[in-house]
This record gives structure tokens, C-alpha cells and sequence, in this order.
């Protein structure tokens, strides 16, 4: 690894940790879209900046596009409220515009500077290295690292600092003004956070797969656990793993580094979307097909509790009446019998089926658990 | 170039002409399907499936090695609805919400399609392959060809929408109720979810990936402000789409430099922000006129019974009061004056001598009325 490619990498996984803390929140709160908003709008800022300063390092480029950002969640809710449409279309009506003006102001003013469309869209990572950030002549390291470096430490301190706060207002909005903590002071904080950090990946990334950083890793996390602490801390860790073997992937192939960021957050995502334990497909599917044989042989037992001892139970507790009375079919019914025997719940002599102790205990239980309350 | 000018190229210049016949069949088929997306708060629906069929344009190229614009329209909405299937999974096998899932699909993919453009284009024979105006649509490069290739797509989903009306109508407004029904609703769900990836890949190559979104929310706001109902809402909703996608296109291409996505966005926001404003029942202008109007026969009415009252109080409908005994009794006091006025215009009040007022015959019998309303619905 040379030098250009450390940096890319450090470039790359700050990126990540910078955009994954704000997307917790977003995800929780259900307002994934609004960065999808935010990320388009703010071009408009950049470009009006860009015009009025010409100098694509200025930090007031920054301020300007995250004023932009602001002020689409601002429009998307004065639309919201008043009730000409609703949020999903106030969002969808609100970015393009403002997207759509940024872009004819490149295209037809701007065509000749580094502001080019792709890089607006795309990003481009590899290219990162080449802007340095220099005092007095000395050269600190590429000026990336430092604004996304900065970044990620306010992101940090701020959720550090307002922790209870934002916890409060994404959870219970209601009880939060109750208590005296503003939700719109906090929702606007977030969505301050959410356009800087936009502004500053924009560069490396580009305005379509900030969103996939901010959204993908907290997503991702959401499914392995119900902490917010744990929550925030994967999302850090998930974000950075689909950073480093995003790079990898582009390195080998020659391609997109910031396409192949997107795509392995993807792609961790569906790997815990599968897997991830108790909310993955498999943990969902195992657990529905032991809830199955379980509900089988309770269903069981109390069929036989309910006719032992009684004249009838001569012919009610014979196993091949089981398909008539319970609706089995005949495997199904054989298989449950020898998985009743199996957990010696109740005991097979000749063609008839006797409860154990623990079988008449387990079916007392069940009955009493599945009866209606009250 | 004058409008006569720009109205007769559009009749006889080739391109002009190819590129409107495009851009008002994709303006129509977004716009009637929009409809639906934004009745079933799907409005970002349409953003994550023009997204996600980046990746679709550039693999259906990568395999086939084809230019064709029906190959890519293909690729793309095979790839626009397996990202919407991955939505609808997602939001139903897990505890993701909806707007997560969109979100995270779209840029995903759209990041995939971005890795699979980068390679393409450096393959040895593709260049850039034409591909890049999928992004942001380049309506100058349709041809006849691929008119007629849009014009089949968007009339086979209008023709699946025409004969599925009732189902969709039903998906739309009550899906619990349509189940009840027993209506398939999952699969008039999937099929009508179809539909839109149809509209949206009809517009792809006009619009491009980015703003194609827009086309499927804007026209059916704007159409939502000026009807209640749903057949009049689609018709005026594919009408704006086209009005739009013509006026964007053609602009975009008579000028230089002028990307035609972004063009046709700003064309139909202008409508939108219109409709917002000067829509009947829920415009902006109109409730504002509304509830100035309001506001003045509130007043009226408060400065007649008053006006009533003090006749009563001194025994005779004659005796003249002052404006100072109104304001007295008024709410609002500052426009008791300029509410006379307006009474006296009507010919509702008198004035007898210089600052006093009294009610007329005409005025009696108005405030009257006024006070037996006031009576009925106390």
C-alpha cells in the first residue's frame, strides 16, 4: 500500500463513521428520505456559494449549502402543514426543484471549473489525496481527512452531548415537550448535522451514496440490536467495514470507489437481513418451524389430557384417530406423536397414547396460558 | 425565436417534433400513474425505482452489448422492480420502516449502477457508451424509433390501467376493504407497482435517473389541487405531465447547454406551485380570499346587530348612534369605519348627520335576519 492509498482508506472510513451517526437517528425517526432530500438541495448552495466566492476550498461553501439543507426540510414542512400534500410528495416536490436549479446553474455558467455533473453525482474518492490542506507551507495530510475528521468529531461530541435528548425526542416526541425538550430545537440539530455532513462527503462520495452511508449501517444495525448506545456503536463499526472492503473491491476491479462502498453496505445489509440473529429470515424461519412442532405437541397433550380417563378414551386417544380429530395428515401426525414420546410427554402402549406426569403438567400449563384473560 | 416560430417547428422541424411526441408520452403515462403513487404516499416510490434501474441499463449493455434503447429500457425495469420487490420485502420480512428501506435500496443500487458504468466504460469498444444521459436524460438524442418504443410501453400500462381502474381504485382508497372483497390485493399491489416502473423506464432517457421522480409526484400534486375525483385527477395529472415534458424538452433542446431533466423539472414545479396557489377549495389565493371574505361578513354582520341593539336599547329604530358607541362594542374596533362603509354602500345604514349612523329599513330587516340565524343555531 502506498501513501495515496492509506489516505483514500482513512478518507473513506471517517466518511462512513461521520455519515452513520446522524443516519441513526433518521432511521429511527423515519425520516430516511429527508437526507435523500437534503443531499440533492444542498448542490444549490454549493453552486450560488461557488459563484459568489469562486473558490471551491472555501468553508463559506459549507455554511451556504447547509443553510440549502436547512431550508429544504423548512419548504418540505411548510408544505407538510399546509395540507396541499402530503410529506412523501412534499419531499419529492420540494429536492428536485431545488436540485433541478443547481444543476442548469452548472451547465450553462460553470461548465469549465472542476464543478462538472459526475462529480457532483459520483464523487470521486481516488482524487481526494490530490487536495492538500497546507499552513505556512507545510503539508498536514489531504484536506478531506481534516474537514471529514472535523466533522466526525462534532457529530460525535453533539450526540454525546444532547444523548438524552435526541434518545427522548426520537422515542416519545410527546413526553419529550412534555419534560421541556424542544423536539423541533432537536429535530433541527439533526438535520443541521445531517446537511454538514452531506456537504463535507459530498466531495469524496457524491450526493446519491451519502445517502446509502447514512442509511445502510444504521439499517443494518437496527436488525442486530434494541440498545441505541449498540445501535450507534455498529453503525460506526458497519459503516467502516463497507468503507475498507468497499475500497477493496474497487481497487481490484478498477472501478467506482464510492459505487463500491454503496454496494457493500448493500451488501452487508442483506447478509444481516438473512442472518442477523432473532430478526434474520433464518432466525424467523427456524423460529416459526419450532413454534410449529411446539404448538403440535401442546395441541397434542391437551387432546390428550382433556379425554384421559374418561370412558371415551379408548377410542379418542388411539394415534390413528389423531388424523380425524386434530386434522392432521398421517405423517404429520406420526412425526408429532414421536416427538411427544421423544420429550417424554406421554408414552405410546400399542395403539394408544398415555400422558406422562410432565405431559399432564405441560398440557395443565398450556390450557392455562391460552385461555382468554379475564 | 418567437412562440408562432416554436409552435411551427414543432409541426415541421424532425427533431423538434420526435423530441415532443417523447416527452408528452412520458409526460401522459408518469402522470396518470403518478396519480396513484401520490394517493398511496408512495410519491418516493418513484425515486428509488428510476434509481435502481441504473444498474439495470448498464448490465442489460454489459450483456448484450446493445445501444438499443428497448434492450436498456428492459435492463432497467427488471432492475426497477427487483429493487421495488426488495423494498416490499424488506418492510415486510423485517422491522426496517419503509422510508429506510427506499432509501438504503436506492442508493444501493444506484452505487452498484455507478460501479458496473465505471466498468463499462472501460470496455474497449463502449466509450461512454451514451450511457451517462440515462443520469440526467437528453431528449434531443430520441429518435422515431425510440418514440415509438416509449409510445408501446406507455400504452400497454395505460390499457392495464383503463382495465384494472376499479381494482387499482379500490388499492388505492381501501385496501382493507378490497380484501374483505376478496380481491387479490397483494397481486393488484405488484401489478399496479408494475405499471409505474413501466412509466418510469418510458422516461428514463428523456428525464434520467435523477429527476424522473419528479414526474411521477409533480403533475399528480399539482392535478390533486383542483379535483376530488380520482378519474378527472389522472386525466389532468397526465395532461400536466405532457404540458410539461413538451415545453422542458423543446426548451432544452432549442438551447444550448440547457440539460433537459432539469428543464422539465422546473416546467412542471412552475405548475405545481400554480395550482398550489390558485387551485379552487384548496389554493393558497383562493382560502386566502375566502377567509378575507369571511372575515368582512363577520364584521358586517357584528356592526349591524350592534347597531340593532342600540336602536333597541333606546326605544326607537331611528336614533342615530356614533361610531365611537360601535367600536365600543366591537371585537375589532380599528375597522368598525371602514365596515360602515361598506354597509352604507350596500344601503344597509344612513348617516343622519355628520358621525352618527342608523340602520335603514333595508338594514333592519338584514340584522334581523342575522339575529334569527344566530337564534336557530343556538
Amino acid at each position: 500500500m502506498n501513501n495515496a492509498q492509506i489516505e483514500i482508506q482513512l478518507i473513506a472510513v471517517i466518511v462512513a463513521a461521520a455519515c452513520a451517526i446522524p443516519g441513526v437517528f433518521l432511521v429511527l425517526r423515519r425520516m430516511a428520505l429527508l437526507s435523500d432530500a437534503i443531499s440533492h438541495a444542498i448542490l444549490l448552495g454549493i453552486v450560488l456559494a461557488f459563484f459568489v466566492v469562486q473558490d471551491l476550498t472555501s468553508p463559506f461553501l459549507i455554511i451556504a449549502a447547509a443553510a440549502t439543507g436547512l431550508l429544504t426540510v423548512y419548504l418540505v414542512e411548510m408544505l407538510n402543514r399546509s395540507k396541499l400534500v402530503r410529506e412523501d410528495a412534499a419531499i419529492g416536490l420540494v429536492f428536485p426543484v431545488l436540485f433541478s436549479i443547481g444543476v442548469i446553474l452548472i451547465s450553462r455558467f460553470a461548465g469549465d471549473v472542476h464543478l462538472d455533473i459526475d462529480a457532483v453525482l459520483l464523487g470521486e474518492l481516488a482524487f481526494a489525496p490530490f487536495s492538500r490542506f497546507e499552513i505556512a507551507g507545510t503539508d498536514l495530510g489531504p484536506r478531506a481527512l481534516w474537514l471529514m475528521g472535523g466533522i466526525l468529531i462534532i457529530n460525535l461530541t453533539l450526540i454525546i452531548v444532547f444523548f438524552k435528548e435526541l434518545k427522548l425526542v426520537s422515542f416519545d416526541p410527546g413526553l419529550a415537550s412534555a419534560l421541556g425538550v424542544s423536539p423541533v430545537a432537536i429535530h433541527y440539530l439533526l438535520m443541521s448535522q445531517v446537511s454538514v455532513t452531506a456537504v463535507g462527503a459530498f466531495d469524496a462520495v457524491g450526493s446519491v451514496l451519502v445517502v446509502a452511508l447514512m442509511i445502510a449501517p444504521p439499517a443494518t444495525a437496527y436488525l442486530l440490536t434494541d440498545s441505541l448506545p449498540r445501535m450507534i456503536v455498529y453503525s460506526v463499526l458497519i459503516g467502516m467495514a463497507g468503507a475498507l472492503s468497499g475500497y477493496w473491491v474497487a481497487h481490484s476491479l478498477d472501478v467506482s470507489i464510492a459505487g463500491c462502498m454503496a454496494g457493500m453496505s448493500g451488501v452487508l445489509f442483506a447478509v444481516a437481513f438473512a442472518l442477523a440473529p432473532r430478526r434474520g429470515l433464518l432466525a424467523q424461519a427456524l423460529r416459526r418451524r419450532r413454534q410449529k412442532w411446539e404448538f403440535a405437541i401442546a395441541m397434542l397433550v391437551i387432546h390428550l389430557f382433556t379425554h384421559e380417563d374418561l370412558p371415551e378414551a379408548e377410542s379418542e386417544c388411539r394415534v390413528d384417530h389423531l388424523t380425524e380429530h386434530l386434522a392432521w395428515s398421517e405423517s404429520f401426525a406420526r412425526q408429532v406423536v414421536e416427538r411427544t414420546v421423544d420429550s417424554d410427554s406421554a408414552v405410546l402402549e400399542g395403539p394408544l397414547l398415555r400422558l406422562t406426569d410432565s405431559g399432564r403438567a405441560m398440557a395443565r400449563e398450556a390450557i392455562v396460558s391460552w385461555a382468554p384473560q379475564g | 425565436m418567437s412562440l408562432f416560430e416554436v409552435l411551427q417547428s414543432l409541426i415541421s422541424d424532425y427533431t423538434i417534433r420526435t423530441v415532443a411526441l417523447g416527452s408528452a408520452t412520458l409526460g401522459i403515462v408518469s402522470g396518470a400513474l403518478g396519480a396513484f403513487a401520490v394517493l398511496r404516499r408512495q410519491s418516493l416510490l418513484g425515486d428509488a425505482i428510476s434509481h435502481t434501474a441504473l444498474p439495470g441499463v448498464a448490465l442489460a449493455f454489459l450483456l448484450t452489448g446493445s445501444r438499443l434503447p428497448l434492450t436498456l429500457m428492459i435492463g432497467a425495469g427488471i432492475a426497477g422492480w427487483i429493487g421495488t420487490l426488495a423494498v416490499m420485502a424488506i418492510v415486510r420480512r423485517s422491522r426496517i420502516k419503509q422510508d429506510s428501506a427506499l432509501g438504503m435500496v436506492l442508493a444501493v443500487f444506484f452505487g452498484i449502477g455507478l460501479v458496473l458504468m465505471t466498468y463499462v466504460q472501460r470496455t474497449p469498444d463502449a466509450g461512454k457508451a451514451g450511457l451517462d444521459k440515462f443520469l440526467f436524460g437528453q431528449a434531443s438524442t430520441l429518435m422515431t424509433r425510440d418514440v415509438w418504443t416509449m409510445g408501446s410501453i406507455a400504452g400497454v400500462a395505460l390499457i392495464v390501467l383503463f382495465l384494472f381502474w376499479k381494482e387499482f381504485k379500490l388499492l388505492a382508497f381501501d385496501q382493507e376493504f378490497g380484501t374483505s372483497m376478496g380481491f387479490p390485493m397483494r397481486i393488484i399491489d405488484i401489478l399496479l407497482t408494475t405499471l409505474l416502473v413501466a412509466a418510469i423506464i418510458v422516461g428514463l432517457q428523456t428525464v434520467g435517473v435523477v429527476l424522473m421522480s419528479a414526474m411521477v409526484v409533480a403533475p399528480a400534486a399539482a392535478a390533486r389541487q383542483w379535483t376530488d375525483r380520482l378519474g378527472l385527477m389522472v386525466v389532468l395529472s397526465a395532461l400536466f405531465g405532457a404540458l410539461a415534458g413538451v415545453s422542458g424538452a423543446v426548451l432544452s433542446s432549442l438551447t444550448d447547454r440547457l440539460p433537459t431533466g432539469p428543464t422539465i423539472v422546473l416546467c412542471i414545479s412552475a405548475v405545481v406551485l400554480l395550482s398550489f396557489l390558485f387551485a379552487p377549495n384548496r389554493g393558497l389565493v383562493y382560502n386566502w380570499l375566502h377567509g378575507f371574505r369571511k372575515r368582512r361578513n363577520l364584521a358586517m354582520d357584528s356592526v349591524l346587530l350592534d347597531l340593532l341593539e342600540l336602536a333597541d336599547q333606546h326605544g326607537s329604530r331611528r336614533h342615530p348612534h356614533s361610531p365611537d358607541a360601535l367600536r365600543s362594542m366591537s371585537g375589532n374596533p380599528l375597522a368598525v369605519d371602514k365596515t360602515l362603509a361598506e354597509l352604507h354602500q350596500l344601503g344597509w345604514v344612513v348617516r343622519t348627520e355628520p358621525g352618527l349612523w342608523r340602520l335603514t329599513a333595508e338594514g333592519e330587516l338584514q340584522a334581523n335576519r342575522r339575529l334569527q340565524e344566530l337564534e336557530v343555531t343556538r
